[in-house]
């Protein structure tokens, strides 16, 4: 018993200083006002149309968006027409016919986003055993989600000298433990944008996770327009209550 | 309950229905004239909140489940369709789940209620025994909901609760296993856990009912803690409490809605957004923030106890950990007894409400405490250090200072009427 309490003690004290050798450092991500921050906060569907080319000519490569469909795009501020011209560039597999074939067909809007892997396994196979995760919900599920997706594709460093980065791992500032195996993916010029926007990573990364954002959470401007109403409403109601509550209880006080 | 006398209602259907089913003349006993202290505060809105709380529980619940899918292949997947494909579903969704957290801030808050102005001392006893069997009831519901949307602190929450079970000498492991309907947590595990989430919160409903046939034996307690003593001490509860209760929950709700429109997620873990994965754990596993406290008092056990000089141990620190943790809510159950100082009312008690106090304080900071990993530090001191010492109060403030004052306090002089205690506070301030 005495043994144990020693122990205990030891694990007791020596454990602080064990944490902060134990690895898994996380660097809080600077915070940015993005476009939908706020009460009033909406989304820039200029951006959200640059960072959705973005993630079709890079990130979709490797990382899927399963909850997404084609028809959603309608969010982005396309027409009809332009959401056809886009699935147009696509093919889905189908199937079985009648003949119990898989079949290749046109892609529609009401079909999902296709991924760029077969299955889990083939994606993590493809890259050195790292599974690229899907990003859905990538905002949604990551402490300070927008700030840390921008700080991270951002965020590729030079190793320090101490760190040892086995082959395929690259340093990342914002990465919990800095060792990533996503390589840098974006670059200066790299994707063409349309409309005048400087063709930096810095503005890549910002207008990605702008979508990326509206991925996670496609009703945020009818969440917050509903909220305003029912908010406004409710107070209103507590006023009108708590005027009726005091004429009530004036004969008692 | 139909045994009294009848009310007379002019409204013929009204009567003819009451003749035969007095439903009319119950409401118009138990909501209508029925007679409660008129010295209420604030505080005791939060019975009316909760059971509006559970109410629109119910209501969202049966509306998710029509969409959503207990399957561990699908699970993760339907309720992402709830947000994004069912009409108004991400709001559904949005209130179910941080209703939640608003149902136990309003529980929270009635029972402390409850400490601070003695409710629960004789004839309360039952009253309040059966409002901790609720709180209860609401953490199993609330643990098994946390469970469906099969996210990854869905699962890795769900083996850390079940796996305490096995904790239990001899019948733990065998408990485990039929928890989770096999020998891992499993979709049998998630199919189980989806129709008891369903089925507690009706067996909740049926308890509340209970609780309130108690109360209305006995009568509410008010913050003076002096029984009523005529019809100078007590209103109608209607149209007074039902207008004071109704302006109250309105205020709860608009801070309700904040939340639900503006930071729907705030209350809840982002590793949650991540489908659940057998292979790959969490960094830092935790529960949701209404079980912080006690997470943190399970946590608190880090050490064996065993016979001095020997290798043998009779409780492990895991056992140990969940007797703490189970403990600790059971000393709710016996709180009745274990204070039988005459005066309820904190007001009139300075030492009891010191303590109660830091108490208040002491289980916000094992709320704390449970938030953090197990190495953290807290002003250079070790976390698990802040633990056990919270702990050790938590336990003290029940089993030592509450029989201490039994026998010490000598307590304020009472008022002698509720009556009395309303004017004396009127004249001061004036």
């Amino acid at each position: 018993m005495m043994m144990r309490f020693a122990l205990l003690f030891a694990v007791l004290v020596l454990m602080p200083v064990a944490g902060f050798a134990g690895g898994g450092e996380t660097v809080k991500p600077p915070h940015h006002h993005w476009h939908f921050s706020g009460v009033n906060g909406t989304y820039d569907k200029a951006a959200l149309q640059r960072g959705y080319k973005v993630y079709r000519e890079v990130c979709a490569s490797c990382h899927s968006m399963k909850q997404l469909s084609f028809r959603n795009l309608t969010d982005l501020g396309y027409d009809e027409s332009q959401v056809k011209a886009i699935v147009g560039e696509y093919t889905v597999m189908d199937g079985p016919n009648d003949e119990g074939e898989m079949f290749e067909r046109p892609a529609r809007p009401s079909d999902q986003f296709p991924s760029p892997f077969e299955n889990d396994k083939a994606a993590a196979y493809a890259n050195g055993g790292a599974l690229p995760p899907d990003l859905s919900l990538i905002i949604k599920a990551r402490h300070h989600g927008p700030d840390y997706v921008h700080a991270l594709l951002t965020g590729y460093k030079d190793a320090p000298h101490d760190a040892h980065l086995l082959e395929g791992q690259h340093w990342n500032k914002y990465m919990p433990g800095h060792v990533i195996a996503m390589a840098p993916p974006l670059s200066d010029g790299q994707v063409a944008y349309e409309d005048g926007s400087p063709d930096t990573v810095d503005q890549y990364a910002s207008d990605v996770v702008q979508f990326l954002t509206w991925a996670g959470d496609p009703y945020m401007e009818t969440r917050k327009r509903t909220g305003m109403k029912v908010i406004i409403f409710l107070l209103v109601f507590a006023g009108v209550m708590y005027g009726v509550k005091r004429k009530i209880w004036s004969d008692v006080h | 309950m139909g045994s009294g006398e009848r009310v007379e209602f002019d409204n013929k259907v009204v009567n003819w229905i009451d003749e035969r089913l007095p439903l009319f003349t119950l409401m118009q006993k138990e909501y209508g004239v029925f007679p409660t202290p008129r010295n209420f505060n604030y505080f005791w809105n939060f019975g009316a909140i909760a059971m509006f709380m559970l109410i629109a529980m119910i209501a969202t619940g049966i509306f998710l489940a029509m969409n959503y899918t207990p399957h561990v292949d699908m699970a993760f997947d339907s309720v992402e369709r709830i947000d994004r494909d069912v009409n108004w579903g991400w709001m559904l969704r949005d209130i179910h789940m941080n209703g939640g957290s608003f149902f136990f801030i309003a529980v929270y808050i009635h029972i402390f209620r409850g400490m601070y102005y003695g409710s629960y001392k004789k004839p309360r006893e039952l009253l309040w025994i059966l409002g901790v069997v609720i709180f209860l009831l609401m953490m199993a519901t609330a643990f098994m909901g946390y469970v469906l949307p099969w996210g990854q602190m869905s699962y890795w929450g769900a083996t850390v609760i079940t796996n305490l079970f096995s904790a239990i000498p001899f019948v733990g492991d065998s408990i485990v296993t039929l928890l989770w309907g096999g020998f891992s947590i499993d979709n049998p595990t998630l199919n189980r856990f989806f129709a008891l989430h369903y089925l507690m919160p009706f067996v909740i409903l049926a308890v509340v009912f209970l609780h309130v046939w108690a109360l209305h034996i006995c009568g509410s307690n008010n913050p003076s803690g002096i029984e009523p003593k005529g019809k100078q001490d007590t209103l109608p509860f209607h149209p007074y409490y039902t207008m004071k209760d109704t302006f109250g929950l309105l205020v709860f709700l608009v801070i309700f809605c904040v939340f639900v429109f503006y930071a729907p997620d705030y209350l809840g873990h982002p590793d949650n957004y991540k489908e659940a994965n057998a292979l790959v754990t969490p960094a830092h596993i935790v529960p949701e923030w209404y079980f912080l406290p006690f997470y943190a008092i399970l946590r608190a056990i880090t050490f064996d106890i065993g016979i001095p000089f020997t290798e043998i141990t009779i409780i492990s620190a895991k056992l140990g950990g969940v007797i703490s943790m189970f403990g600790s809510i059971g000393l709710l159950l016996i709180l009745p007894w274990l204070d039988t100082h005459p005066i309820r009312s904190a007001r009139y008690r300075p030492k009891y409400k010191f303590f109660l106090l830091v108490f208040l304080a002491v289980f916000c900071m094992l709320g704390y405490v449970g938030s953090q990993s197990a190495d953290a530090v807290f002003f250079g001191l070790p976390m698990t250090l802040i633990g056990i010492l919270c702990t050790t109060y938590y336990y003290g403030f029940f089993l030592v200072i509450i029989p201490w004052l039994n026998n010490t306090e000598k307590g304020k002089d009472l008022p002698k009427s509720i009556h009395d205690a309303v004017l004396k506070t009127e004249r001061e301030k004036a």
